[in-house]
């Protein structure tokens, strides 16, 4: 049991000359929930993918359990619960009908009616796969990875286009599941979902990891907790602002500069005396979040 | 491969992608609709068009009161008097089918390669030549055995086999395949043998289906008996419908999208319906591609069901289109298996 849940080493995929995996490491410990958080692009799908035994590297070693996928595909599947990013269940079968059929391709998993009440579908069981909406076919999707009652989760934007509501039912599904001690492989390009859920984040950009931690190690790693945004009429730039107290980073924004901050209440005062001889047009402050991390880390956002 | 059973273990995976399969199926109502409905439909309409009937009369134009009433003596001629141009724009436009102008000697104005036309002939000929060549009999053929619908049952048969198993597996794979759902199952510890199985084994469960209804439709309507052994028919049906199998899951084995399946099921099935003997016979083609229409699994297949049901036919005597077929059947489904395209 001491084998992590996952590890690859100096993975790389390449469709041509072009790279979606640029020699990507990673690790990930047996009963976290682990993120892989990234814009659309940045090779996550094709690394989950290649974890989950679906696609080959070009180079590289994967391990799954410590197992190797050409030593026992069969039995690790066994053991694995995946949701694709995309998969259209029959439409013409009832959720029931759809979990039966997955159940019986394991020996061992949960009842039907416990993953059921999981996702909360008990009252959609007789209904059509075609008749559900959004998130209940999502969950229905994740319900179809649960029935194995699987020691690794495997999900890949499992909440890309859905509401608020339906993001909501479907994180405390999976806060659920690590709650039993299992472990969780996700991706996303929700900086929010990420930090709700994940213990651990690797940012990944182009195939690469650029930063890996906590959620809350990689903002620090900012050297602020706080954000602030502003405009002004007479154009600023970043040096302008980068020496006053307790500002830790400055950098361009999109109509103006974006400022990491230590201690609000002492560097707000000294940015307004800087910035109101430029005419103030605009300012605002947050929290400090992993989209700012990637921000700094790449001078893009995430959803770019 | 089959795991043991476990308590509180669900049904096998085999019988849960069969019930899928089935369930999937009789839910598209359009499917069920060309699978059953279909050919059921084409036997009616063709058992109408081709049922026995008094024959018709020909139709001939006469340019003189005489030759009228001569022609008139024969009930299979309906004659009409019609002056010279009438008579040719009645030809021309196929209200008649022959002119007999005035002679001597008589003239026959006709197009020869219209077959009512060479009847007409022959038929005007004996009315006009009462103590001409030497009398015939004429021995008409009705009973059972030997009509159209005797031949044609058969090759419906062999027919909804065919497009069934091609659209029936070939369509649903493709389809499965573009919605991402083969990738889906792969993740799974599915048995991939046993998943193409399923379709194997849902399309032998269909011949309950498919069969009952053609045969019994056909001795209803039409009397058509089968001569041979039932038991029998249906193993040649149930190797037939293997040996579509194999082609369909051939043909889906790599297709990425619907169009492209359906595509190269119109192209594998579209010469077999012309060539294969489903509405007429193979022997119409010249004897050089003869060679080539029996080795079509459709031509195999539609000369078993005939043989047995016409002529009764045993197994010996149908030994070498069932070994054709499964020949077909085992190495298609090995190809497809070999060839097949997961993601």
């Amino acid at each position: 049991m001491d084998s992590p849940a996952l590890r690859c080493e100096k993975l790389v995929k390449r469709y041509g000359t072009l790279a979606a995996v640029d020699g990507l490491d990673l690790e990930v410990r047996r009963g976290e929930c682990f993120g892989l958080l990234g814009p659309n692009g940045a090779g996550k799908t094709t690394t989950v993918e290649i974890l989950e035994g679906l696609n080959e590297p070009t180079a590289g070693s994967v391990e799954v359990l410590g197992l190797r996928w050409d030593e026992d595909e069969r039995g690790l599947r066994q053991r694995l619960g995946i949701s694709l990013q995309e998969t259209h269940l029959p439409d013409k079968l009832t959720v029931e009908e759809n979990l039966k059929l997955f159940r019986s391709f394991y020996a061992q998993g949960r009842p039907i009616d416990e993953v059921l009440d999981l996702v909360e579908l008990q009252d959609k069981r007789k209904t059509w796969t075609e008749k559900l909406s959004g998130g209940q076919k999502q969950r229905l999707a994740v319900a179809c990875a649960l029935v194995s009652d699987p020691e690794v989760l495997f999900l890949d934007e499992p909440t890309t286009g859905l509401d608020p509501q339906s993001r909501r039912q479907l994180w405390d599904v999976v806060l659920g599941f690590k709650s039993r001690g299992r472990t969780v492989l996700l991706t996303t390009h929700y900086m929010d979902e990420a930090e709700r859920l994940c213990d651990r984040v690797a940012v990944v950009d182009k195939g690469k990891v650029i930063a890996l931690g906590t959620p809350a190690e990689l903002i620090a790693g900012l050297g602020g907790q706080q954000v602030v945004e502003l405009a002004t009429r007479t154009p600023v730039v970043p040096e302008q602002l980068a020496d006053l107290p307790a500002v830790r980073g400055a950098r361009r924004s999109a109509d103006g500069v974006a400022l990491t901050v230590e201690q609000l209440h002492v560097a707000l005062p000294a940015i307004l005396d800087r910035v109101e001889p430029l005419g103030l047009t605009r300012l605002s402050t947050h929290n400090a979040t992993l989209e700012d991390v990637f921000v700094h880390l790449t001078g893009r956002h995430l959803r770019e | 491969m089959t795991a043991p059973p476990q308590p509180g273990a669900p049904t096998s995976a085999m019988a849960q992608m069969t019930l899928a399969r089935l369930r999937l199926f009789f839910r598209e109502p359009g499917a069920v609709f060309w699978t059953f409905g279909f050919p059921l439909l084409l036997s009616i309409a063709l058992g109408v068009a081709f049922r026995n009937r008094p024959p018709e009369p020909v139709a001939i134009a006469a340019e003189s009161p005489e030759l009228l009433q001569a022609l008139g003596r024969d009930p299979g001629i309906k004659a009409q008097l019609l002056d010279d141009p009438s008579a040719r724009a009645a030809l021309r436009t196929g209200k008649v089918d022959l002119v007999v102008l005035f002679g001597p000697p008589i003239a026959y104005l006709f197009d020869p390669t219209r077959a009512e036309s060479r009847l007409a002939r022959a038929l005007a000929d004996a009315a006009l030549h009462p103590h001409g060549p030497p009398a015939t009999v004429d021995l008409p053929v009705t009973e059972p055995g030997s009509r159209y619908i005797d031949f044609l049952i058969p090759g419906l048969i062999g027919m909804n086999i065919m497009s069934s198993g091609m659209w029936g597996i070939g369509y649903v794979v493709v389809e499965m395949r573009t919605r991402k759902l083969l990738k889906r199952l792969v993740a799974t510890p599915m048995s991939r043998a046993q998943f193409l199985w399923s379709f194997v084994l849902m399309r032998a469960l269909f011949l309950f289906i498919e069969l009952p209804i053609l045969l019994g439709f056909g001795w209803f309507a039409f009397k058509v008996g089968i001569a041979g052994s039932l038991p029998l028919l249906v193993g040649v049906s149930f190797l037939g419908a293997m040996s579509f199998a194999g082609v369909g899951l051939l043909v889906a084995s790599r297709a990425q999208n619907t169009q492209t399946v359906a595509g190269l099921i119109n192209l594998v099935m579209l010469p077999m319906f012309i060539a294969s003997g489903v509405f007429f016979s193979t022997a119409r083609f010249p004897d050089s591609v003869q060679p080539v229409l029996k080795a079509l699994p459709l031509t195999a297949l539609n000369d078993s069901l005939r043989a047995i049901m016409i002529d009764g036919a045993g197994l010996r005597a149908i030994a070498g289109p069932l070994a054709l077929l499964a020949a077909i059947a085992v190495v298609t489904f090995a190809a497809a298996l070999k060839l097949f395209r997961w993601r």
